[in-house]
């Protein structure tokens, strides 16, 4: 086990927007936090990085309590992409360079170097190095924010919708890297994610939020009809078509 | 195989860098090429050799006077000034995220005047002369330059204050920039209205900027605090990198954001403020420097920077150059010319949108 939650409570101007928040995940695992438009998700990764500070509870990497590390430490152990991607005038080489920012003391090394152009080329980004962010489509964008967020060689990579935008192709292309990336690297994947169709398809476990608390947690058992319902508020089927569960609303 | 490409992608990078590396050096360069032609132009005419000898400290008197105290203290004051304004317009611009934002947005050249017009106009530190090629002179320019330089402090000050009581977001900062500059420029008019003439003349002339005001003791103080500024944004040069990739994502990365937001402003007004202070206030080149280089070399921060710097203090001493020879013995205001040259430069910009590279 890498990464685990430990009854995270966290309220803005007096209301509470998280509560007892408690769950775990292991190496080479993607989790998909499930729900509502603001149930949470988004502040729930937030705060497992610390751009958030919750009230209370804690967060362990590794057995280490994230929260008395610096904020570079704590880049150096968590990759995060955020929802809304600036693509600025910056080339796609060094968008992948600013990910090992948390590494790099005054001037990037050559290790540094080295490490952005195994990514590029694990991502099949070779032809795009020297293309600025600015031109890029949608899912080329959405392939170098993932790129930089790996380059930062973290244990635990936070994704904040990371298809959402993305058309169907690009969707499937997107979650295979990050599976890949999951399984090679070692790395526990937190993921926040609207469509449960692509999260069945890629996630290991699934987390319901609800209002703030986590409605159920677990492996595929938990993706019923019933829990769906309750969480999403309408209801829906889940079929199998050939051995690819799907879910259907009614 | 693969190692092939990838070594070709990284060759492919360094020359992309590289080529960075060189342009900034070619504007260099010019600059070093203008500074000596501005060293030969001028209302008296000095021969190259003369200005030569003069420079090594052999010519006549006169000549080492015009040399050594006129010409060469202006050259370096236009460079450096330059390289303040435009550096404190570049990274101002990256942390509020905004393409229009530089010193005056935040109130910083308005503070300045209306503290000038508190010395000049209360204090009574300016007068006219009637006779000789500048008609208004500013009696005591020190207290001119010391009570520019509290209002320009003030507002920022003021600024950063409000700013942290709503959080410190760029349209926070922005806004009370905005408010408090007008404030500021409110109160300015009402002092001229209650001015006599010549006092109004004085501040006038005082507000057109002049690069010519320096000696060599505010130059040392110019480029002190400007080298010092300099070398602190080049420390900080890839979290203006992160800040570039939206704030959540600098965060995320590690970056202190508000820190580094509220630092940065202080420092960039506290140069502004220095400057202005001598010279006097001078438009447009840090929206004009940094725009420029963002065009040719793109927005990563640790060429920028530089590049920025050096376009800066090139674009100054080149208004300096013409302001000074245009219509000589003439010397035009500097900040005039730099608006006149800026505007139509900076609108052929925003027009020519965001091709080539």
């Amino acid at each position: 086990m890498i990464l685990s939650v430990d009854g995270i409570e966290f309220s803005y101007n007096g209301r509470p927007v998280l509560r007892d928040i408690k769950f775990s995940v292991n190496r080479g695992e993607i989790l998909s936090i499930l729900g509502n438009n603001g149930a949470g998700k988004t502040t729930l990764l937030r705060c497992i990085n610390r751009i958030l500070k919750p009230k209370r509870g804690t967060v362990f990497i590794d057995g280490d309590d994230l929260f008395s590390l610096s904020s570079r430490e704590i880049a150096r152990r968590v990759g995060y992409a955020a929802q809304r991607n600036e693509g600025g005038r910056i080339t796609v080489f060094d968008a992948v360079l600013l990910g090992r920012k948390p590494h790099i003391g005054w001037e990037a090394s050559e290790k540094d170097m080295k490490i952005v152009r195994e990514i590029l080329a694990s991502l099949n980004l070779e032809d795009f190095s020297l293309r600025y962010l600015d031109e890029l489509s949608g899912g080329e964008l959405q392939r170098v924010i993932i790129a930089r967020a790996l380059a930062q060689e973290p244990g635990v990579l936070l994704l904040d919708e990371p298809t959402s935008s993305l058309d169907l192709k690009n969707r499937y292309e997107v979650m295979k890297i990050v599976k890949d990336a999951a399984k090679e690297r070692e790395i526990a994947v937190v993921l926040v994610m609207h469509d449960l169709n692509l999260a069945l398809r890629f996630a290991d476990r699934f987390l319901f939020l609800k209002d703030g608390t986590i409605y159920d947690c677990g492996g595929l058992e938990v993706m019923t009809p019933k829990n769906i319902s309750a969480v999403y508020g309408i209801s829906v089927t889940v079929e199998k078509l050939g051995d690819i569960p799907v879910v259907v609303p009614l | 195989m693969e190692q092939g490409i990838t070594e070709n992608i990284y060759q492919g990078y360094l020359k992309y860098t590289g080529r960075k590396v060189l342009i900034i050096f070619l504007i260099f360069l010019l600059s070093v090429v203008l500074g000596i032609y501005a060293l030969n132009a001028g209302s008296t005419d000095l021969s190259p050799a003369e200005v030569f000898s003069a420079l090594l400290g052999k010519g006549d008197r006169r000549l080492n006077v015009i040399v050594w105290n006129i010409r060469l203290p202006r050259i370096a004051a236009a460079f450096i000034a330059g390289i303040g304004l435009s550096v404190a317009g570049c990274v101002m611009q990256n942390l509020l995220q905004n393409p229009l934002a530089s010193p005056s947005t935040l109130g910083v050249s308005q503070g300045a005047a209306f503290g000038a017009a508190v010395a000049i106009i209360a204090l009574g530190a300016g007068s006219l002369h009637s006779t000789g090629a500048a008609a208004v002179i500013i009696n005591s320019p020190y207290i001119v330059s010391v009570t520019a330089f509290i209002g320009a402090i003030l507002t920022t000050v003021i600024v950063l204050m409000l700013a942290r009581i709503r959080g410190v977001t760029p349209q926070a900062m922005i806004l009370a920039g905005v408010a408090l500059g007008s404030l500021f420029s409110a109160a300015t008019v009402v002092l001229q209205y209650f001015a006599s003439d010549v006092q109004v003349a004085s501040l006038v002339f005082w507000t057109f900027g002049d690069i010519g005001r320096a000696s060599w003791g505010e130059i040392k103080i110019m480029t002190l605090v400007v080298g010092i500024f300099f070398l602190y944004l080049m420390a900080n040069r890839w979290n203006y990198n992160a800040i570039d990739g939206g704030e959540e994502t600098a965060k995320g990365l590690g970056v202190n954001v508000e820190r580094i937001r509220m630092l940065v402003m202080f420092g960039a007004s506290l140069i502004t403020a220095v400057i202005v202070s001598f010279l006097g206030i001078i438009s447009f080149i840090g929206l004009l420097g940094p725009h420029i280089m963002r065009r040719v070399l793109g927005g990563d921060h640790r060429f920028l920077i530089p590049a920025s710097a050096v376009m800066g203090g090139f674009l100054l001493l080149a208004s300096d150059t013409i302001a000074r020879t245009i219509i000589a013995p003439v010397v035009l205001p500097v900040g005039a010319v730099t608006s006149f040259m800026g505007a139509p430069l900076f609108i052929y910009l925003l027009t020519r949108g965001n091709g080539g590279r």
